[in-house]
């Protein structure tokens, strides 16, 4: 083996430690299969879900189920879905809640997790104590309900924004990533006259992309998830996110979308087609938005791990 | 002037100080960064200054943007985090909606009847069924979820090739951040009475099956949800912890001999320990919230019986059935018991040697 061959090695190869004995083919086969198993323990229902919603109507019906393998694939699910009528005006409505309950958390979890973030600071420890008790206690879901009703919030959008547009742990990891930001910085900038607002967005916030994406990610989540709280405090149809609109379908065994029945009827469309499409749009966005914030999950949840 | 921004290395003073170098803004200045100065007592104007304390006023001026800053926040968790706690004592009335036109109103016209709400709840079967149905699903999740991350973690910290470390992470993430609607529809459309496993049973002549609506069954059924959902979630605090472990521990282990496992045994899992202790301790103060979305999605399928739990029978009396006194004091009652459990199993933990939640 020529030294050249043997650096390649040892750069693609990770270094095992001198004093760790070789793993056994056994051992190695057993590990690797049961990782391999884990993660088609996860992907497989997925891919059974995708599948369906992309199988022409007959072969749903030659299998009577589930698709497993493909066989020909088609986007009448989607188009019909997507081309308004119920879902779309769900998925509409899931989009705005989620785009401005985001944006909406994020401001003022930003703002309060900068205000907390020196130490010393004037009411710093009684303003801490009081965000930090609320994730001991809950006051019920009763007291909630009756306030929100009484507030006039019910069949408001407001009503899936507000009374959980802030999540106290959220702001703990950032306040302990802002933290973590060396002092000398926002020091030189205050010397030359920079006010706290000017220091936390053009400092600490181009510094915290990483936590503000995860966190981001965090409170989107949330908001796209979310059905409970339209189903008790919206009674209007039109006004259903899309997680409820999915919840009727499914677990109210509705045959399709409204706009869709006819279709599903004369049997142009498959019924389990439309769900299984419906499915793979509400879990379309967060597939594909964890990924990109996947690297920074381990940096912005250890910091605020250990500081927080 | 040069002075007084020289003297500040804390970073605690804002530029309205620095703009009028008051004597008591240097004294202070100067106290703060522990200088020689912190014998010289000025008093602030109006405002009373002990030793080495900054004046409120002062303190006011300097920290206005901080506080105003904070202020959103605090003002929305006294609004639906604290209001609705003083909303709790409709537990002690017999609440009536609809005697004013608005529900906090309402209060005030309420008749009160004390600890009866209480008392009718000792002797509703209901409820014990759903207490027993709470912490049975507790034990479950305790045995069969906690330790799921744990093994998982270890998996994949002996995992070395960064490549396969970092794709079988993604892919173990990702059903967390799944609603539980996704979750529990890909579970009915897999393992119900039309779901591909009882379908293809079926195509090859053996009875089909219905997991979705089997009483005897949804407790591991839910468990099992569970561990699909967030084991891999789970995973992340510990992989945290074990990066966090020197190789030099290893590396003498190593060289006294201590093979794989005994490495395992008394190098990796004694740094797990802490960490373990502080989620057990989270866990057990959540006992009675075993979750809620989960069992309201399936409380149709398989009924209440099996499937209800504190939560829902809150919800079920309350929002469903508008007896919200009786709901509020059953949801009164599990949040002081989950208080007293966070408070127990926080002192276990001391007990054992172990920080917990919080320092003693």
């Amino acid at each position: 083996m020529s030294l050249n061959t043997q650096l390649v090695r040892s750069l693609k190869a990770p270094a095992r430690p001198v004093w760790e004995e070789s793993p056994s083919k056994a051992g190695l086969a057993a590990k690797s299969g049961f990782l391999l198993l884990c993660c088609l323990g996860v992907l497989a229902p997925l891919w059974i879900v995708i599948v369906t919603s992309l199988s022409p109507k007959p072969v749903i019906d030659r299998v009577g189920g589930l698709v497993v393998i493909p066989r020909g694939i088609t986007f009448v699910n989607y188009t019909e879905l997507l081309g308004g009528g119920q879902v779309s005006r769900a998925i509409m409505v899931s989009a705005g809640v989620t785009l401005f309950g985001t944006l909406f958390s994020m401001t003022v979890s930003v703002l309060a997790a900068y205000g907390l973030s020196r130490p010393g600071s004037l009411g710093h420890r009684f303003f801490l104590m009081t965000m930090m008790a609320t994730m001991f206690f809950g006051a019920g879901l009763i007291p909630t309900y009756l306030l929100v009703q009484s507030l006039g919030l019910t069949d408001t959008y407001l009503s899936l924004v507000l009374p959980s547009a802030v999540s106290v742990f959220n702001i703990l990891v950032l306040r302990a990533f802002f933290m973590g930001i060396s002092p000398e910085l926002t020091e030189s900038a205050r010397i030359d006259g920079a006010g706290d607002l000017r220091i936390l967005l053009t400092i600490i916030m181009p510094l915290s992309r990483a936590v503000l994406a995860v966190i981001s990610l965090f409170y989107a989540v949330g908001y796209w998830s979310s059905w409970f709280n339209a189903s008790i405090y919206l009674s209007d149809q039109e006004m259903m996110p899309l997680q409820n609109v999915l919840i009727q379908l499914v677990q109210k065994h509705t045959e399709a979308p409204t706009g869709l029945q006819q279709a599903v009827r004369t049997g142009q469309l498959s019924s389990l087609g439309l769900q299984m499409a419906v499915m793979v749009l509400a879990l379309i966005p967060v597939a594909i938005a964890s990924p990109f914030v996947q690297r920074h999950f381990k940096k912005g949840m250890l910091t605020g791990a250990v500081k927080g | 002037m040069s002075l007084t921004a020289g003297s500040r290395p804390d970073g605690t003073c804002s530029p309205a100080a620095v703009e009028k170098p008051t004597p008591v803004a240097l004294a202070t200045a100067g106290t703060k960064a522990g200088a020689a100065t912190a014998g010289t007592k000025v008093r602030a104007p109006g405002g009373k200054s002990k030793g080495g304390t900054v004046a409120f006023r002062i303190r006011l001026r300097r920290d206005r943007a901080l506080i105003l800053m904070t202020v959103p926040v605090i003002l929305l968790l006294l609004l639906f985090n604290y209001l609705p706690l003083l909303g709790n004592i409709v537990a002690f009335q017999d609440y009536d909606p609809y005697v004013s036109s608005n529900g906090i109103t309402a209060i005030f016209h309420s008749p009160w009847v004390g600890f009866e709400q209480f008392s009718r709840m000792f002797e509703d079967p209901l409820f014990w069924s759903a207490t027993k149905n709470t912490l049975l699903l507790f034990a479950l999740q305790l045995v069969l979820f906690f330790p799921v991350p744990i093994a998982l973690a270890l998996l994949i910290n002996s995992v070395i090739r960064p490549r396969v470390r970092a794709v079988a992470q993604a892919i173990m993430y990702l059903p967390h951040f799944f609603s539980w609607v996704l979750v529990v529809t890909v579970f009915q459309q897999l393992f119900g009475g039309a779901g591909v496993i009882a379908q293809t049973l079926e195509q090859h002549g053996w009875s089909g099956f219905d997991l979705m609506t089997n009483a005897d069954l949804f407790k591991y059924l839910v468990t099992a949800q569970s561990v699909w959902k967030d084991a891999g979630w789970g995973i992340i605090v510990f992989l945290a912890a074990l990066s966090a472990v020197s190789t030099d521990l290893y590396e003498a282990a190593a060289m006294d001999g201590a093979g794989r496992w005994r490495r395992m045994w008394h190098v990796t899992l004694p740094a797990l320990r802490p960490v373990i202790a502080l989620l057990l301790v989270l866990r057990v103060g959540d006992a009675l919230s075993v979750g809620f979305e989960q069992f309201l999605l399936q409380r149709d399928a398989v009924g209440a019986g099996a499937s209800e739990v504190l939560d829902t029978y809150v919800w079920n009396m309350g929002i469903q059935n508008g007896d919200f006194s009786y709901a509020a004091a059953v949801g009164l009652a599990k949040g002081l018991i989950g208080i007293c459990l966070v408070l127990g199993a926080n002192k276990f933990a001391h007990l054992l040697g172990e920080q917990g939640v919080y320092k003693k």
